[in-house]
């Protein structure tokens, strides 16, 4: 079931790109952000998405257990084995931060387990706007907020809005209903972010997911060339 | 005895390195257990500074010293396997057995990336699902030139540490009266880890059957309860 380790086998720590046995394990990229902005959902259309040309799994970092995992599960973006949730001990950016052990065991696990993989999405659980992930744990970055949370997000800046990888500014179909102007969000994220990229989504209408999907396909060809 | 240790310490000569392993921040998935604080918060039995205490207490004097005793022999140089199967027979519940595995493996990453070395790296072939966390601890506390005193020290600490960090974040409870709960407890705490650490170096000679074997029936039966709920915040 497992590999073999042998006693001269370079340790397997983090963010080394290769796994025990040599092969290149799966890219991994993390999303954060807020309460409510629809990260879950981001990560379910992305599944959908791209799960027909990719093998891809999932860790939730629920602050809640489950309940993430579980939305998941019932929309049946991937198989349950694909899945799987960490409990954060109510600190859910020391589990993908500070002490990702419980996470890196995860992704170990779902390589092992259902393996080769070329993605695994590590969604944390809602937080602030402080949240981000270790490099020790995921490849890349992306922050998810909505229109909704208020159009200042982006200008009050943040280790999440401003070094993320990608800034996922979710649900603008909302923004005439909450008067956030999109524009001016644009705007404050560019003069936050310079060059890193920003991706508008509404997940309910248009497009829907896709310029985050493009954003995932590019990381993968980069990641496997 | 020598040490296995790559650093060339005699061990127990070694304190800021007990000071990095016994960290809180040291991170190796502590974070994330209560110690069956959550499960004992729920059932109303810890409400304030006072009912911490005795939780505390209790779980020191059981679980707290067999598991300090295993992490001091495995410090003193006794075989880890042999300690792994000791650990088991002193842990009845499942759900524990799990996590203490689950959590000698998280620990055994960190330990690895901090103090390389043979016997770890032995250890981690031998068990790569994770042996008992105290058995790892003891382990890597050998490795840092660390001595059975160090590594009985630094597992009765977390015996007590966890569960008081964790009340903090489920009851709102004062971080100032949930720290003086710990140091009130600081002379117990070298009580037991003398005797933890006795316990360890007569196992060296006389076998791991002697290892204490001390358990809180009520913590093992509420783990097995806590490890079923659909909603919890800690993994244990």
């Amino acid at each position: 079931m497992h590999l073999d380790h042998s006693h001269d086998t370079t340790t397997a720590v983090s963010a080394d790109a290769a796994r025990p046995d040599g092969t290149r394990r799966a890219l991994r990229i993390g999303l954060g952000g807020p309460v409510g902005s629809g990260k879950t959902a981001t990560v379910a259309a992305l599944c959908r998405a791209l799960r027909d040309t990719f093998s891809i799994a999932v860790v939730t970092n629920d602050i809640y257990t489950r309940e993430d995992a579980e939305f998941l599960l019932r929309n049946a973006v991937l198989p349950p084995e694909r899945i799987q949730a960490v409990e954060t001990g109510a600190c859910p950016h020391t589990a993908i931060r500070d002490d990702i052990s419980a996470n890196l065991e995860a992704v170990e696990d779902l390589e092992d387990a259902v393996g080769p993989l070329d993605l695994i999405l590590v969604e944390s659980g809602g937080d602030n706007l402080t949240a981000t992930f270790s490099k020790g744990l995921v490849d890349a970055q992306v922050f998810v907020i909505d229109v909704a949370g208020g159009d200042d997000i982006p200008r009050k800046g943040g280790p999440g809005v401003t070094t993320a990888d990608l800034l996922v500014v979710n649900k603008t179909d909302l923004a005439p209903y909450v008067g956030s102007d999109l524009g001016r969000m644009a705007r404050d994220a560019q003069d936050q972010r310079g060059e890193l990229p920003v991706a508008f989504t509404s997940l309910t209408s248009g497009e829907g997911v896709k310029p985050v999907a493009d954003w995932v396909r590019a990381r993968l060809a980069a990641w496997s060339a | 005895m020598d040490t296995t240790s790559t650093h060339g310490a005699s061990p127990g000569a070694a304190r800021a390195a007990l000071l990095v392993l016994a960290d809180g921040r040291f991170p190796a998935g502590g974070h994330a257990h209560s110690g069956g604080a959550e499960a004992a918060v729920k059932a109303g039995r810890i409400r304030e500074a006072t009912d911490l205490a005795a939780f505390c207490r209790g779980r020191l004097h059981t679980s707290g010293l067999t598991s300090a005793a295993l992490a001091a022999a495995a410090a003193a140089g006794a075989d880890p396997l042999a300690l792994d199967e000791a650990a088991d027979a002193r842990t009845p519940s499942p759900a524990l057995r799990a996590t203490a595995r689950k959590l000698g493996r998280q620990l055994m990453r960190a330990a690895r990336a901090a103090w390389p070395c043979d016997a770890l790296d032995a250890l981690a072939a031998a068990r790569p699902r994770g042996a008992h966390q105290p058995v790892v601890l003891g382990v890597t506390a050998r490795a840092a030139g660390l001595g059975p005193e160090d590594a009985a020290h630094c597992v009765a600490y977390e015996s007590v540490g966890g569960p008081a960090t964790a009340v903090v974040r489920l009851l709102g409870l004062d971080p100032f009266e949930a720290t003086a709960v710990l140091a009130r407890l600081a002379p117990e705490l070298d009580q037991v880890a003398r005797r933890a650490a006795e316990a360890g170096r007569r196992a060296l000679t006389e076998g791991p059957g002697t290892l204490p074997a001390a358990s809180a029936p009520l913590l093992d039966i509420t783990a097995q309860a806590h490890a079923a709920w659909p909603v919890r915040l800690f993994a244990s």
